[in-house]
């Protein structure tokens, strides 16, 4: 287990290099001086426009432009945005946003798409099974904004039982509403997901076993079918933990949180590079990292995976 | 090494799949549920306004704007709209505006003279301290103008020094070191007076003067940049309270020791920072803030109809026009020019996209500046598509593509191009007509280097209000348009140099019919601001010459 951890972890150096690499191609190969950009319809002066294209490192080739950038990396550097903030204050006082944001909806997903699924489950084909089938539908179907906007105006505005944005509140209550929002797509695919696997499992053969051998449901439900029908859950909770985390654009723009979505957003506009690169790296990392989680999960799930 | 033999991804697609049969169904009873629950929830909504009581005119109280993240927040490093309008509460320019007519008033100074429009005389207010105690002397201000305007600083503000002699030697051109770090035109003859050599008499000078980039700097501005920047010192009526927290807030308490002509009813402000501004006004609505100075223009009759006495459209000097590509032989003839402009329905755009918050252009300066002459453009600028049609053909007609270039950074630009493009063809007849839409990081350097080969959205924002600002800015020699006039730019000198401010403003009208008349640049329309505010706060004037709010009139209920 050690060994293939160790193994694991070595493989992410070679997939952050080369998604560096593409990201930084991408971002600096594309035609347009972002420099000019950011003056908008008033053209800055050349002497202004020269010293900003040195800073930002503009004026040189891409491999150039690269290997400085592996370089500052090396030496934990991600270099400065084009305001001139560096870029690893930028994101160090945006991750815990993020984070918050992203774990609060991840357990928000994971909780409520597991009970939901499980309840219409083991309903099958009567009212609760409808409502959840009916209900997830409904939120998977909505885009994000309208529900974000909509749960502002009822939740916050109407009722006033949440904060309508802002992190002022703190964690939780601040996070609450974003976080439902952000979790409500996923969460509806959890439920379904977890619905059809238990179904299959619940006829499968070794269910009706446990049955027989006289089991309690209770125990026949939870040890044997739920067990194994969590391994797609897991899965696509693995994913989801980092699409969470890179897919709160939107939610951190609605509810106004000064996250990380909300900086790549802005840094796309600008095309600002090492901001772009940067968040990509750390985000790159967090994908790796839960991919690795999810396939050590699927050995406690299942003893007859194994890893070595 | 892995040995996964499970069946995620399979099952994964197999749920979606057959899920997929119920949506439609219950699709649409959801967007139905969804139609009906916004309708009631708009219907009925608290409003931030619903309490109408007089608010008092005491001091004291602290009061919450929204507000876009700046970039910066030292007055030479941006030009950005939102920075200004913190600016405007933590520095004194040497001048202000008057909010009646734009004209300027002493504000850090307290006289400015000149004989020949080209040195100016600038005497400052006696015993004017920094919130931290320093005192504002010449040097100030001329240290903050050097850097301004010192090339290899890269400030964004450098461009309003241009007039000041010495400039040039500044901003040398290509990649070379400027040899010097001091704009030979600026003289401290003493503590409290400053002499500024113009290249050129100027007599918009003093205008100039309000931009805030000419605001002074203390000492700390220049031996920690990065730090001030996040906490700016200044010499106005309100002084930071802690530093400014990125993307989150900007809190100002009143100044101690300020005794300008300013002092401030409230003792604080706190602006809090939205990158929606949907977002913002909802904060509004919920009565978590009480300004939103740029309420959508979409939203204009939710917000007429929820705030009432609370809301109100500000004329603007911000103006949107239909650049030309002058490089291409087939936009050479004014005619041409001349029928596509006719060609456009100004007031229905304004009105089907704009909600008539914006209001259509009939001259190329903005409608709030002092000279500004309604109807200036004529019936170039009005809708008359039969007579658009004639002079088409007496150019000559237009063959092959017309290209609209426009940046992508607001939906409505995609709309009311859209509009235009639907205009020509169907008055002109031109059949072949394709939008240009793009990032604006794409878009300046096409429309810089003239590689444009259409109609491209120009757009320009005032920096003070003169029509002077406007011709030399957008017309004048080097700028964006590729217009060359030697007697357009001759008019504009005489306008600089006249000795008074009636005789300026009459050599930059006939500037302006002169450049009406070749139409290098097609005006379209004058944009308004909407603000709309809670029943906490009162004495809220609106003027097109400040920032945004006068900070320091604004009282509170407290």
């Amino acid at each position: 287990m050690g060994r293939y951890l160790a193994r694991r972890l070595l493989y992410t150096v070679p997939v952050l290099l080369a998604t560096t690499f593409l990201i930084h191609t991408l971002v600096f190969v594309l035609p347009g001086d972002p420099i000019q950009g950011l003056a908008g319809d008033r053209p800055l002066p050349a002497s202004v426009l020269a010293e900003l294209r040195h800073r930002n490192h503009l004026d040189q080739p891409l491999v150039v432009q690269y290997a400085e950038y592996l370089r500052g990396l090396l030496h934990g550097d991600l270099g400065r945005t084009f305001t001139g903030e560096p870029v690893a204050d930028a994101l160090a006082g945006r991750w815990p946003v993020t984070l918050r944001l992203g774990l609060t909806a991840w357990f928000l997903e994971a909780a409520l798409g597991m009970a939901l699924g499980v309840w219409a489950g083991l309903r099958r084909g009567r009212w609760a099974d409808r409502a959840v089938l009916g209900g997830t539908t409904l939120v998977v179907a909505v885009p994000v904004y309208i529900l974000g906007y909509l749960a502002q105006l009822v939740l916050g505005v109407r009722l006033g039982w949440f904060p309508v944005s802002g992190t002022e509140a703190g964690w939780p209550t601040a996070y609450l509403l974003p976080g439902l929002v952000l979790a409500s797509f996923g969460a509806g695919y959890v439920a379904r997901l977890t619905r059809s696997a238990l179904l299959e499992h619940l006829r499968a053969d070794y269910v009706r076993t446990a049955t027989a051998k006289g089991l309690p449901r209770r125990r026949v439900v939870v040890a044997h079918a739920l067990r194994n029908s969590l391994l797609p859950v897991v899965t696509f909770l693995g994913v989801e933990l980092g699409s969470l985390l890179a897919g709160a654009v939107v939610t951190e723009y609605i509810f106004n949180l000064p996250g990380i979505g909300q900086q790549v957003f802005q840094a796309i506009q600008l095309r600002e590079g090492p901001t772009v690169v940067g968040v990509t790296t750390v985000l790159v990392l967090v994908f790796c990292l839960a991919n690795l989680a999810v396939d050590v999960l699927y050995g406690l799930l299942d003893p007859r995976i194994r890893h070595d | 090494m892995l040995t996964r033999t499970v069946l995620p991804r399979p099952v994964l697609a197999r749920a979606v799949l057959t899920r997929a049969v119920l949506t439609r169904a219950v699709l649409t009873r959801a967007v139905l549920a969804l139609a009906l629950l916004a309708a009631a929830t708009t219907g009925c909504a608290r409003t931030g306004a619903e309490d109408d009581r007089p608010v008092p005119d005491v001091p004291g109280g602290a009061y919450s704007v929204a507000l876009t993240e700046p970039d910066h927040l030292t007055p030479g490093r941006t030009t950005s709209s939102y920075a200004l309008q913190v600016l405007s509460g933590v520095f004194d320019t040497p001048v202000g505006l008057d909010p009646g007519d734009g004209h300027p008033v002493p504000l850090a100074a307290s006289a400015l003279s000149t004989t020949d429009q080209r040195v100016w005389t600038l005497t400052l207010r006696q015993g004017a301290r920094f919130h931290n105690g320093e005192p504002v002397t010449a040097r100030s201000f001329a240290a903050a103008w050097d850097a301004a305007a010192y090339a290899p600083n890269g400030w964004d503000a450098n461009a309003y020094f241009t007039q000041i002699d010495g400039y040039d030697d500044l901003n040398p051109p290509g990649d070379r070191q400027p040899a010097t770090r001091h704009l030979r035109g600026l003289t401290v003859l003493d503590d409290s007076t400053l002499r500024v050599t113009l290249k050129a008499p100027f007599s918009q000078f003093p205008m100039l003067l309000s931009f805030p980039a000419f605001a002074p700097l203390p000492q700390a501005a220049f031996s920690d940049p990065d730090g001030f920047d996040l906490h700016p010192i200044g010499n106005g009526p309100f002084q930071l309270d802690g530093a400014w927290r990125h993307n989150q807030r900007i809190d100002l308490k009143r100044a101690a020791g300020y005794t300008g002509p300013r002092p401030p009813m409230a003792d604080a402000v706190h602006f809090e920072i939205f990158t929606s501004k949907d977002t913002a006004f909802t904060e509004l609505r919920a009565g978590h803030v009480d300004f939103v100075t740029s309420v959508p223009a979409t939203r204009a009759y939710e917000a007429k109809r929820t705030f009432g006495r609370h809301y109100a459209v500000r004329p603007s000097g911000t103006m949107d026009y239909l650049g030309l590509p002058l490089w291409d032989p087939r936009y050479a003839k004014p005619e041409l020019r001349r029928a596509l402009s006719m060609a456009i329905d100004r007031k229905g755009i304004t009105r089907a996209i704009y909600n008539e918050v914006f209001t259509p252009a009939d001259s190329l300066v903005g409608a709030t500046i002092p000279g500004h002459r309604a109807g200036a453009c004529g019936e170039t600028c009005e809708y008359r598509p039969a007579e658009a049609r004639q002079l088409l053909q007496q150019a000559g007609g237009f063959t092959g593509t017309l290209a609209l270039y426009f940046a992508n950074s607001d939906p409505s630009y995609l709309q009311w191009m859209t509009a235009v493009a639907n205009e020509l063809r169907q008055n002109l007849g031109i059949r072949d007509i394709t939008l240009r839409t793009m990032a604006a990081a794409d878009l300046g350097p096409i429309l810089n280097h003239h590689q444009a080969t259409g109609p491209y959205r120009q757009n320009w924002v005032a920096d003070y209000p003169s029509e002077q600002n406007y011709l030399a800015g957008l017309l004048g020699p080097g700028t964006r348009s590729g217009w060359s006039s030697p007697a357009f730019d001759a008019l504009l000198a005489q306008g600089d140099a006249a000795p008074t401010a009636e005789q300026s403003i009459a050599h930059y009208h006939q500037a302006e019919d002169l450049a009406l008349r070749e139409l290098p640049l097609i005006p379209l329309w004058n944009w308004q601001d909407q603000t709309a505010w809670s029943g906490r706060v009162g004495n809220v004037r609106l003027d097109p010459y400040s920032a945004g709010l006068r900070l320091e009139e604004i009282t509170v209920r407290h």
